[in-house]
């Protein structure tokens, strides 16, 4: 086990320095002098020189790239053009905000979506599952945006019991939110989880468990969930990705100060150096979770011998 | 929001099915697939829309008549007017366009690299496999919509960008999909009778691994433009995707968030419309899994 984490570990090592090094040339791929570019229009000559000393436009190009991944291993990633702030500073006073809200919705996305394909798969081709099944598809169908808009509309407009957006009444706020992320994952785990579910109870163990009387739920949850968890382990590991592309979209709909919303602002004023940092955590993080859900197999599937 | 695409990529091999079923035969599966026709359905009724709006209706998808702003639906404008006075519908069938040039161009510039790389690096295995394999690592470590947001951020705004970035993200889906079928095509009889005959690479790549080698790839192509046309909305909708007064449903969406409260119609149609896109491609998506390969049903 040791042995495979350490290998896992490595494996990752390039894959890190590829998202680096792709980070690092997202700057300069930007059209022109990335110095004149980040300045703006109003910038006067000294304004673009200063920056571009700053950025360290005037060494050699290897040089540059070097001494970006230097810093990057001190945690420095740079500062940001709009406050001035160093960017991990900016960075992390997001982070929980979009964790507490992918959390959130990572767990109603488990909740119903687990729930929902086992009860899917114990009915099969009855009107039950021909629901939950159709409305696995309409739900990795909707656009996130689109479903938080509705969900305004109907919550805060009309209905008018919760909050349109921002973070400022506790818990409450996260309601709309939170869902609006959830929906995306919740049906594809449904869907997931009921043909995990489908192919296990239909062997063997699961008749003879059956057989010797365990009662149903047991037989449901202690046998065949338990043996069809590794796919949906597999999908939920997936979801991280999912979940912290689409806070971009949910943060900005809700004005929720995490860290996806700090993105398109920071695009909209091209505030490269945020955006670079904000794009590299969100892919680390994204990286360390993929890792982490392989870790979980040898949990899930003692059968899993990593040698 | 991402793509249903990560999962599928781990999928098992459909083997063969396209080359020993046929056109015909898939046609005929999927004719009885009732989602799957449900999805051609909507998407025929789309792409009417896209030809026809133009001759139905006098109006003009960026005319402004300021004085008939926010109208509510009427004989006239079927689905009221928006915040310049523009014909709602005259703009949701004109937008049609776009969203489908979007999605059939970022999903083949996808294929055009995708297959042809997956293939390469499947059958010829060594370091052309190792880089490649490699590079699909770094691009699927960044979830799809920020990679996109980063590219668009440094590439600029607009029709042909947006296409770019939406085509990068689904490059390495295609090249893992291809892959893993050459590498148990290549090891087929067939494959070895063509070598021991003196057939040489290349034709063998293009005439038996990639046809052979489709299968799965045209279910995921489905899926994909679904995928496409969602993150081609939503980088509209952010602002940073095809830009006003292009009547592209995402943009339409996100200027519709000024007027959720006044009139949340705006906001309605434009989302229906992107969703129907999404369900049908996906419904095909899944019928053509069913029809390709009976075995996963």
């Amino acid at each position: 086990m040791i042995t495979y984490v350490a290998r896992r570990l490595l494996v990752a090592i390039p894959t890190l320095l590829g998202v680096a090094t792709v980070v690092f040339l997202l700057m300069r791929l930007l059209p022109g002098d990335p110095a004149v570019v980040i300045a703006g229009p109003q910038a006067t000559a000294e304004d673009v020189e200063r920056l571009r000393h700053q950025l360290g436009l005037t060494l050699p190009f290897w040089q540059q790239y070097l001494s970006f991944l230097g810093r990057l291993f001190h945690g420095d990633l740079g500062m940001s053009i709009r406050t001035g702030d160093p960017v991990i500073r900016e960075i992390f006073t997001r982070v929980p905000f979009t964790a507490t809200l992918a959390f959130t919705s990572l767990l109603i996305a488990i909740l119903i979506g687990v729930t929902a394909g086992v009860i899917a798969a114990t009915k099969r081709n009855s009107s039950m599952d021909l629901s939950i099944s159709g409305g696995a598809v309409f739900g990795a169908s909707m656009p996130t945006y689109w479903l938080g808009l509705m969900l305004i509309i109907l919550f805060a407009v009309h209905l008018r019991v919760l909050p349109a957006g921002g973070s400022d009444r506790g818990p409450i706020s996260l309601v709309l939110p939170a869902i609006t992320l959830a929906l995306f994952s919740t049906g594809l785990i449904a869907r997931q989880t009921r043909s995990a579910m489908l192919e296990v109870l239909g062997q063997d163990f699961v008749r003879t468990a059956r057989a010797k009387g365990a009662a149903r739920t047991v037989v449901l949850i202690r046998h065949a969930l338990r043996n069809a968890l590794l796919p949906i382990v597999t999908v939920i590991g997936l979801q991280f990705g999912t979940l912290l592309g689409g806070a971009v979209l949910t943060e900005t709909i809700f004005a929720w100060p995490g860290v996806g919303r700090l993105l398109v602002d920071s695009i909209g004023s091209r505030d490269y150096p945020v955006v670079q940092g904000v794009v590299l955590l969100l892919s680390v993080s994204f990286i360390a979770i993929n890792l982490i859900t392989d870790l979980l197999y040898a949990y899930v599937d003692p059968r899993i011998r990593y040698g | 929001m991402a793509l249903p695409s990560a999962s599928a990529v781990e999928a098992p091999v459909v083997e063969l099915a396209v080359a020993t079923t046929g056109g015909s035969r898939v046609w005929a599966r999927l004719r009885t697939h009732p989602s799957a026709m449900v999805g051609i359905s909507i998407l025929a009724l789309y792409v009417v829309a896209s030809l026809l709006g133009p001759l139905l209706f006098r109006w003009n998808p960026i005319h402004q008549t300021l004085s008939d702003a926010f109208l509510a639906a009427s004989a006239g404008h079927p689905l009221g007017t928006d915040d310049l006075g523009r014909d709602e519908l005259v703009r949701l069938m004109f937008g049609a366009r776009y969203t489908l040039v979007l999605g059939f161009a970022a999903v083949a510039i996808g294929l055009a690299i995708g297959v042809p790389v997956g293939a390469v690096s499947g059958y010829f295995g060594g370091w052309i496999d190792l880089l490649s394999q490699r590079l699909t690592d770094v691009v699927l470590a960044f979830p799809n919509i920020l990679l996109a947001l980063a590219l668009v951020a440094v590439l600029g705004v607009g029709l042909t960008n947006v296409i770019i970035a939406i085509a990068i993200t689904s490059i390495p889906i295609f090249i893992r999909l291809t892959r893993a079928s050459a590498l148990s095509i290549r090891e087929l009889p067939y494959v070895e009778a063509a070598r021991a005959l003196g057939v040489p690479s290349a034709a063998i790549l293009f005439r038996h691994v990639i046809p052979n080698s489709l299968a799965p790839v045209i279910v995921q192509a489905s899926l994909q433009l679904g995928a496409a046309i969602l993150l081609a909305a939503a980088l509209g909708f952010l602002g940073l995707g095809v830009q006003a007064p292009t009547p592209e449903w995402g943009s339409m969406l996100g200027f519709s968030r000024n007027y959720i409260f006044s009139d949340p119609n705006l906001a309605t149609f434009p989302g229906l419309a992107i969703f129907g896109a999404v369900l049908a491609f996906n419904l095909v998506g899944d019928g053509l899994r069913d029809a390709l390969d009976p075995r996963l049903r």
